[in-house]
């Protein structure tokens, strides 16, 4: 990826904090947090973890907007936006493909940028904006990047598309995606095992026109 | 007609996936759900001494900890010749044994109230091994090779002619070994499981590419009846053969969930799927061609030795399509197999063939440089005419158009011939190209299409669609059956409660599944058009069935279009709620013995009725398939540049012109033929799965080590169909498309990077370290 701000999730982490948990808090939620993460099977690391494990945390509330409505949550500080999205609030547009900021099908919009939601803890998107694909739609109008995925086939199994579509959104209000080379080099973090890349780009292309 | 077959639609399931309404298993929402989280083996081989589990036990919100001591038991399945379920490991019921056979084996399910803490108690579980010596590198086993039987009931071994003499007789010789890494689907859903018991009856959301073997293999390994299991699964997110033989999960799903009392979700972690669900196995495969010097080939052999795990015998058959390929007197396919303390390998897309014509069509291209024939003309020397290993004529072939029209779009004509002699830029410049080939499978499958009172139709099968458009290419084939518009029209499949349809494996759904919805349509159409011409209010009153046609919602008489009126005029005046047909094809075309000379073609037996009382399934059935041979054949053709300081291969231009008979919608169709030659630039350049070489665990367990196509790294493809109906596999004349793009693309590609470099690389992938130390 040669566009340094794409999929940082650094980068709302430090806006999202002031409004939120204190920052002394935020760290020692994210630390608890950290140490669980993804490596739950990796029994190599169990002394690690037992040496080091604090104890459970206990939950937190987060306020967030997402797709336009307001909530408010209970969480357990170690969840996702990912897992939020799809665990907590039924909203399985979002994908999860490998849990760890290496395949794009998790990435939504938060607060206009692009964000892979499986690496970025909800404790740390305190009043945050986020949009996933369910929310892209004008009730039944289509969204010009869904449009255009939709008429190019930029898809098969549809697996990915989310993460590609909320992508294509996020690079074209960004202003990028002006030339092919950019929109391929710019969409690299959203792997489609498919195969659809070339109808991804048709689509793009078309969209760009659109937005 | 309609003519709605062919048309380039948009996919009917499109909206879906793209507002994110399409539910995959792992997103259906049941209350109360439960989360599992799996623990795997630490050691490739041994036994568990013990494991101790308080510490899991004991974090807030576990309901329980299943292992080898405490699971339910589950049965041994029943050997299954039938091939109506197959199990991805025979001999390994998970959490049965304390034995582990391979690094990454299913060794404990935590069970807690949400994902987090199941997955924190999960590192918590301190297991204690009495490891043993484990073999996992072929290299270490190759004395204990042994020749493998069959491969989809296909023999393993055959002949023809006299190889040895073939070999005497050749002026010009080449022996080489190619090899294959193991690769990895990654299909990008994570296989995943929601099992929900009510009473004695389990409900199952599984990611599964056979919906029915599914049903069936949870139902023998519990013990209970099939009707009790229903599966259902209307998405996929990609499978490419690891979806299809049942691998442990779903049935952990089911015992876990029988233990809490509570639905469970089962969802596998990209690092667990790269032991437990699959992989395509490496193989090392002994290319032998002998020719005249004139180039007519007068021997090949290919002799493949490939590896499997201890529970499982699967075999990847690379020297399968070499018996058709091309025509030689000569001919001799052997397949061996080693043994491993690895997971076990299953299908991947184009199992054999992919990896097979990786060695053969390297092989030609390295014989036409000896020979100095162009390497097209090579392949036109030896064009098989017919099967030359059945001596059947072909049910349809048009390669040699593929290679015409390929070498057009790519411009081979100003190809220089000889290796590293084009430069652009301070790139070296390079064209290869190679043989597609993937057989024409067809098997059973039943459906039903009911026409409802206001003229909509609702049609359903138990297929899947896994990408492919099975939603979309049924639909279209109803509506032209029906003469009634594609929105009007909704296509169910992925439910075990809908008419049998087979696995969505070996390229087969649509040329099985559509005749089988056809038939059905067409018997819906033919109990309508009998209802308006018994109904004295019809003006169809009184008339023959076949002097009506129909389209746009209307029925009406071919040489009077005035005549006639809607479906829903004429159910409406009806007393009946709807109109229904189920029917059931038989038909085969899938090789049962692999013997030479035989008809292979046989219906599937065991088939309870014949067509199902469908006219249309029966004439389908009538036709004398015995005779043909079954094949898809096509061309590609790949530019490279290869950079001579870095190595760095970059494919700059491609074109595949494909021959699968008939079209049925050339959106999906194309797609699919991008996607198999993408999987293919993957396999040739990039993918590699490595294995701790002491231990044998596989280090490149995720997607950041193992390295699948991005965007950045596709060119343009340009992808052409000859578009000629089959007209004897199937009424609308279509074969599958799913697998054939993926084979011989890693040849074509291996070949530019000869033709660029003048450098043969041997082994995939071919990454930069190969090419600056040759
Ligand atoms: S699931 Fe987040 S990047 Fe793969
Ligand atoms: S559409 Fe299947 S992974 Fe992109």
């Amino acid at each position: 990826m040669s566009d340094p701000d794409e999929n940082l999730p650094a980068q709302h982490l430090n806006s999202a904090v002031p409004s939120g948990p204190t920052r002394r808090e935020f760290i020692g939620q994210v630390a608890v947090a950290g140490i669980g993460f993804g490596i739950g099977s990796n029994l190599h690391a169990e002394d690690y973890f037992q040496k080091t494990r604090a104890a459970a945390p206990g939950e937190t509330t987060v306020h967030l907007e997402i797709n336009g409505a307001q909530k408010t949550l209970r969480l357990d500080p170690r969840v996702t936006l990912l897992d939020t999205l799809r665990e907590k609030l039924a909203l399985t547009g979002t994908k999860k493909g490998c849990d760890h900021g290496q395949c794009g099908a998790c990435t939504v919009l938060v607060n206009g940028r692009r964000v892979n939601s499986c690496l970025t803890l909800t404790v740390a998107c305190q009043n945050a904006k986020v949009t996933t694909v369910e929310g892209l739609a004008q009730g039944d109008a289509l969204h010009p990047v869904q449009a255009a995925f939709l008429k190019h086939d930029a898809f098969q199994c549809g697996y990915c598309t989310s993460g590609q579509i909320c992508s294509a959104v996020g690079l074209l209000s960004e202003g990028h995606a002006q030339s092919d080379a950019e929109i391929r080099e710019l969409m690299s973090g959203n792997i489609c095992r498919c195969g659809a890349y070339q109808n991804i780009l048709a689509a793009i292309k078309e969209a760009r026109v659109a937005v | 007609m309609n003519e709605i077959i062919g048309k380039p639609i948009d996919r009917v399931d499109g909206r879906l996936k793209v507002t994110g309404g399409a539910r995959y298993a792992a997103e259906f929402q049941l209350p109360n759900m439960a989360y599992a989280y799996l623990v795997q083996s630490t050691i490739a081989k041994g036994r568990i001494r013990s494991m101790d589990v308080s510490k899991a036990v004991a974090v807030s919100g576990v309901l329980a900890v299943l292992t080898h001591e405490n699971a339910p038991r589950l049965k041994t399945p029943p050997e299954d010749k039938s091939f109506e379920s197959k199990l991805g490991e025979k001999d390994l019921l998970p959490l049965q044994r304390d034995q582990i056979y391979y690094d990454g084996q299913h060794i404990a399910v935590i069970v807690a109230d949400t994902f987090e803490r199941a997955r924190d108690a999960a590192s918590l579980i301190k297991v204690e091994y009495d490891p043993e010596n484990a073999v996992f590198q072929m290299e270490q086993a190759l004395s204990q090779a042994y020749e493998a039987k069959e491969s989809f009931g296909r023999k393993a071994q055959s002949r023809r002619g006299d190889p040895d003499a073939g070999f005497a007789a050749a002026s010009i010789k080449c022996e080489e070994t190619y090899i294959t890494p193991i690769e990895h689907h990654n299909a990008m859903e994570p296989h995943a499981t929601i099992a929900n018991w009510n009473g004695d009856e389990l409900t199952v959301y599984d990611s599964t590419q056979w919906v029915l073997g599914t049903r069936k293999s949870i139902a023998d390994l519990l013990g209970i009846s099939a009707e009790n299991v229903r599966v259902i699964s209307p998405f996929v997110g990609g499978g490419f053969g690891s979806k299809g033989f049942m691998w442990a999960h779903p049935v952990i799903a089911a015992m876990a969930a029988k233990t809490v009392g509570r639905p469970v979700k089962l969802v596998l972690t990209r690092q667990q799927m790269f032991s437990a669900t699959g992989h395509r196995p490496r193989t090392i495969q002994k290319i032998g061609l002998g020719a005249t010097r004139e180039g007519k080939f007068t021997v090949v052999s290919h002799r493949t030795t490939t590896q499997t795990s201890v529970v499982e015998e699967f075999l990847e058959p690379s020297g399968m399509s070499t018996r058709v390929l091309y025509d030689s007197p000569a001919m001799e396919v052997k397949h061996l197999l080693v043994r491993l303390n690895t997971g076990t390998p299953c299908p991947m897309r184009a199992p054999g063939e992919a990896s097979g014509t990786f060695a053969v069509e390297s092989a030609l291209d390295e014989l036409s440089y000896k020979l100095k024939i162009d390497p097209i003309q090579l392949r036109l020397l030896n064009y098989a005419d017919k099967n030359p290993q059945t001596n059947q004529p072909w049910s349809g072939k048009n390669l040699k158009q593929c290679y015409e029209r390929g070498a057009a779009a790519i411009n081979w004509a100003q190809r220089n011939p000889e290796p590293r002699s084009m430069r652009e830029g301070r790139f070296l410049a390079g064209y290869g190209m190679a043989t597609a080939t993937y057989p024409g499978n067809r098997s059973a499958a039943s459906a039903k299409v009911q026409v409802l009172r206001d003229g909509s139709v609702i049609a359903s099968s138990c297929t899947q669609d896994i990408g492919t458009g099975t939603y979309t290419i049924m639909t279209q084939i109803v509506s032209e059956a029906l003469g009634i518009p594609v929105a009007r029209i909704e296509f169910k499949l992925g439910d075990s409660k809908l008419p049998k349809g087979p696995v969505s494996g070996g390229s087969q759904t649509a040329a099985s599944v559509g005749p089988a919805v056809q038939a059905a349509a067409l018997s819906a159409r033919s109990k309508v058009v009998k209802l308006a011409i018994a109904d004295k209010d019809s003006p169809l009153h009184g008339r023959k069935e076949d002097e009506i046609v129909s389209k746009n919602d209307r029925l009406f008489l071919a040489d009077d279009t005035s005549k006639g009126e809607t479906y829903a005029t004429i159910l409406g005046r009806s007393q009946v709620p709807f109109i229904e047909a189920e029917c059931q094809t038989r038909v085969s075309t899938r090789e049962k013995s692999g013997d030479e000379n035989t008809g292979t073609k046989k219906n599937e037996a065991g088939a309870k009725e014949s067509g199902g009382g469908c006219f249309a399934a029966t004439s389908d059935e009538n036709v004398d398939r015995e005779q043909y041979s079954f094949h898809s054949f096509g061309a590609q053709f790949a530019k490279v540049q290869v950079d001579p300081l870095l190595g760095m291969v970059r494919v700059v231009k491609w074109v595949s012109v494909m021959d699968i008979g008939r079209v049925l919608n050339l959106k999906t169709a194309r797609n699919q033929v991008c996607g198999g030659v993408i999987m293919g630039l993957g396999m040739a350049l990039m993918e590699e799965t490595v294995l701790d070489p002491n231990r044998g665990r596989i280090v490149t367990r995720d997607l950041a080590n193992y390295h699948v196509p991005v965007h950045a790294d596709i060119p343009d493809i340009d992808v052409q169909f000859i578009d000629n109906p089959d007209p004897f596999i199937n009424p609308f004349g279509g074969r599958g498309v799913g697998e054939i793009g993926i084979t011989g693309a890693p040849a074509a590609i291996a070949n530019a990077v000869y033709h660029a470099t003048g450098i043969r690389i041997r082994e995939l992938p071919i990454t930069p370290d190969k090419l600056i130390s040759a």
